[in-house]
């Protein structure tokens, strides 16, 4: 494969990383903050790139679609999280799995019901519209590698937020003792509405920013939350560093295992054999991976808590 | 020691740098009521746990009636004959008392790969355990969900768990934490009569018992044992005595 | 005979009585549909056995209902084309046969994911089977020889001796019959020393180590028998359809399968099928008044997990006694 499609493959598993990373952030916090398992954060996704969607449709500015959509994330989030989520923290782990569950229901057919069945379109900004070169000759949008820089800010914001602020300090607390801090004084209840708005709005983002890629569906969050979930097992639940290398890793591998390997197969196989030998096996690799990963270290790269 | 039941040489396990179980030796012998004393922090729940078999130490040897216990699990050594209780009752909330003490000696009969024949009709299980609820006095609460019996019935039934087992040795953790002065004193003269079952290692706070029961004590400070004797040794024992009195003349 | 004894008893003779009553009426799409519902209930029973008795939450027993189903599938197939199969061996359009087909092949799979998943515990448990499965769901999509994507069709149902499989009541009369004899095996297995083991271990498995009882094989060989079970109904669903699809690997069948458990009762032995009827009933009674039938599901499953723990039957029966 020439040297400039492998690029092209390595910056788009860098994208795929990067929106992933933004996905697992915020469930690898509602997981080592909270203890929850939280299916409803694909609808989350979807609740973004919706109101993106729809925002930018009506103002005309996708910019003003970005602050929608981290707004209306962030409003469902808190929102579920008073009426329904809070009722689950002290819940074993099959109550939350299917109260998520029905959640992700609600939200779909909600949303459906509201928009109807068909995808809604978003376009990409005109400042981020076209393509640069790379070296090797091809060309790649812009808009992908202003999402790749999106995420990477995004993830600074984050390590500052958690490593450096008071926020994140009760948040590091109440990875390791929930009770402590509780006694301590800091509003737990408030705490855990920041925390999983927080994630609901990174969720958002993702769902905004990809939904100008592919469009805006029904059940788009699907398939990226089941990744998010193979991200955050990789990366150790609880830390967002983790999050971050797990992601990248997903992202890396997935993409570039869809791109080479019915190449490399076909050195083996005949073409058409490869092609879908190639496609099943790309798909299974990062659950391979995933399972590697638990082989060795049981509790993922960087586990956030002993 | 030739006729110990129990044999500990040389236990040792660090975390790191941190040194929990520090060579530690000790036996205990038939008939004995041999008890583990020592302030907190000494290292007892460690120590405990390499016994039963949670956790790995680094260096030592355990032996129960002669058998090396080391590598393994703590299932293993409990069908071994190491009949153990916990320090804070740990027991299967939904089921009753009587289903509870079913449930060891369904284990030490070793058959729990059965799937036809209801366990409520099968009388080896449902009389022997009976039996056992009544020696520790709760013979007419077996219909009781463990979860809401009192915190002094949950420690007799876990000892009528441990006496399900036929055990070599009971290792009890803290029995009488939690108790009263009254369920003390009747677990205290219940406990003298256990040791003809078989030999007792206690791990206890409550000196009265203590002193009432040991025929040994063994004292744990920093994980090490500092001192093992007769109770009136260990009473003037100086080391012992700077140890939870500190410094004194 | 205690309260929940009597509820059985009585939705099992409901559950008949309607069937018959349609059957007599001409009306054999009902028959069809509780059909459906007891496929789906003998799928959710073998699933209690791993997730109500043992408190294994497994989110990819879509693995071994897809499996059964792609092992009637293709051997019906083969049959049909009268093409062999590897290593020489027919296709079979036999019921039995592809029953113990589908069972071993359930109980092979299931060895090897138990064997590596049920060294994990909690949330990653929970993630290692839901990965397992979609690596099964993914390789069904990708391969072409049986349908990848579109799924397989095969045009006539399979064969049991002395019935007309084509017709309704028989074929429910099969479905009925094995889901009965399922019960009454999960019956005796929550009853028996192996049962009281399996509980206890999820209960508190430091308990069950500390009476001599190594909690690993006892949970290991429930997840198998389990996925027996659910690979079972799965061959029957892709007779019932006589078509079977990567749909049937899902995680979202997963999900599926565990609300219904969930709705009927979590270890209760009629809580798959009460589950199964409620979620079926819903399907098609609320289906038919708006699309949007999944919302309310949603909406009465929150309300299930939040308020009323124990399912359908826990509010008639109270809660579980286990003398």
């Amino acid at each position: 494969m020439p040297a400039a499609l492998i690029l092209e493959q390595l910056l788009n598993g860098l994208q795929l990383g990067v929106m992933l990373f933004l996905m697992a952030a915020g469930l690898t916090l509602i997981f080592g903050v909270m203890g929850l398992i939280n299916l409803a954060h694909g609808a989350l996704y979807m609740v973004g790139a919706f109101a993106c969607a729809t925002v930018a449709a009506w103002t005309g500015s996708f910019w003003l679609g970005l602050v929608a959509s981290l707004a209306a994330a962030a409003i469902a989030g808190a929102l579920v999280e008073v009426l329904v989520i809070r009722r689950l923290y002290d819940r074993d782990h099959l109550d939350q799995v299917l109260a998520t569950f029905a959640l992700i229901l609600i939200f779909s057919e909600s949303v459906r019901w509201l928009f109807g069945s068909f995808p809604l379109y978003l376009n990409i900004p005109a400042l981020l519209q076209g393509a640069v070169p790379l070296p090797g000759g091809s060309q790649y949008p812009v808009y992908r590698l202003a999402i790749i820089g999106a995420g990477l800010l995004v993830a600074a914001g984050l390590f500052l937020l958690i490593g450096k602020t008071r926020l994140g300090m009760r948040i590091r607390a109440g990875e390791s003792d929930r009770e402590m801090i509780a006694a301590l004084g800091v509003d737990i209840r408030l705490l855990y509405t920041i925390v999983f708005a927080l994630g609901a709005a990174l969720a958002g983002l993702a769902g905004a920013l990809v939904g100008a890629l592919q469009s805006v569906q029904v059940g788009m969050g699907e398939p990226v939350l089941i990744l998010a979930f193979v991200v955050i097992v990789i990366g150790g639940i609880g830390s967002i560093r983790g999050a971050l290398v797990g992601a990248l890793i997903v992202g890396v591998v997935d993409t570039m295992g869809r791109a080479l390997l019915p190449s490399l197969l076909s050195a083996f196989f005949g073409p058409s054999a490869a092609a879908s030998v190639g496609a099943a096996l790309a798909s299974i690799l990062i659950y391979l991976v995933m399972a590697l990963v638990l082989a060795v270290r049981p509790r993922g790269l960087f586990p956030a808590t002993a | 020691m030739a006729d110990a039941v129990l044999d500990i040489q040389g236990l040792s396990k660090s975390f790191g740098a941190l040194v929990v179980t520090d060579n530690v030796s000790l036996d205990v012998r038939a008939n004995e009521i041999h008890a583990l004393i020592g302030p907190n922090g000494a290292g007892k729940s460690t120590l405990i746990g390499q016994i039963a078999g949670t956790i790995r130490p680094d260096h030592g040897e355990i032996r129960l009636g002669g058998e090396n216990m080391l590598g393994l699990s703590a299932a293993a050594r409990a069908k071994r004959g190491l009949g153990r209780t916990f320090q804070v009752s740990s027991l299967i909330p939904e089921y009753s008392a009587l289903r509870n003490v079913m449930l060891a000696a369904q284990g030490r009969q070793g058959q729990s790969f059965r799937f036809f024949r209801s366990v409520l009709a099968d009388r080896s299980l449902t009389e022997s355990a009976q039996a056992m609820l009544e020696q520790v006095g709760l013979g007419d609460r077996g219909n009781v969900r463990a979860a809401e019996l009192s915190h002094g019935e949950r420690r007799r039934l876990e000892i009528a768990a441990a006496l399900a087992l036929r055990p070599k040795i009971f290792l009890l953790d803290e029995p009488m934490a939690g108790m009263g002065p009254d369920g003390a004193k009747s677990l205290t003269s219940f406990l003298d009569g256990l040791r003809a079952e078989a030999p007792i290692l206690l791990v206890e706070h409550d000196m009265d018992a203590v002193f009432a029961l040991a025929d040994r004590i063994s004292v744990l400070v920093y994980g090490r044992i500092i001192a093992t004797g007769t109770v009136e040794e260990i009473r003037k024992h100086p080391e012992v005595r700077r140890a939870y009195l500190g410094d004194e003349a | 005979m205690s309260r929940e004894g009597v509820f059985n008893l009585v939705f099992a003779a409901l559950f008949l009585g309607a069937v018959l009553l349609a059957e007599a009426m001409g009306e054999s799409f009902y028959v069809t549909l509780a059909t459906r519902v007891a496929i789906l209930a003998l799928a959710a029973t073998g699933l209690n056995i791993a997730l109500g008795l043992g408190g294994l939450v497994s989110f990819g027993h879509a693995a071994f209902f897809g499996l059964g189903g792609y092992v009637a599938g293709i051997l019906a197939v083969h049959a049909f084309e009268g093409a062999p199969l590897l290593f020489g061996l027919p296709g079979t359009k036999s019921m039995p046969v592809i029953w113990v087909a589908a069972t071993i092949a359930s109980v092979l799979l299931a060895a090897i994911i138990g064997a590596i998943s049920l060294r994990t515990s909690g949330v990653y448990f929970i993630m290692i089977t839901l990965a397992f499965a979609q690596m099964a769901f993914f390789f069904a999509v990708s391969w072409p020889a049986y349908g990848g994507e579109d799924g397989l069709s095969f045009y006539v149902r399979n064969a049991f001796p002395g019935l007309d499989t084509l017709k309704p009541l028989p074929f429910f009369a099969v479905c009925a019959a094995l889901l009965g004899l399922a019960l009454l095996f999960f019956d005796r297995l929550a009853r028996s020393r192996f049962g009281a083991a399996l509980q206890a271990a999820r209960q508190n498995e430091v308990r069950l180590a500390a009476v001599g009882v190594n909690p690993f094989p006892v949970r290991l060989l429930a997840f198998v028998i389990s996925a027996a079970v659910t690979g079972l109904a799965g061959a029957l669903f892709a007779d019932l359809n006589r078509f079977v699809s990567p749909s049937m690997l899902s995680w979202h069948l997963s999900g599926e399968l565990i609300v219904l458990i969930i709705l009927g009762g979590v270890g209760r032995l009629f809580g798959p099928l009460v589950g199964a009827t409620l979620y079926v009933g819903f399907e098609y009674a609320l289906g038919g008044l708006t699309d949007r039938w999944q919302l309310f599901l949603g909406l009465v499953l929150l309300g299930v997990v939040l308020f009323a723990r124990g399912g359908l039957v826990g509010l008639i029966a109270g809660r579980a006694r286990h003398g």
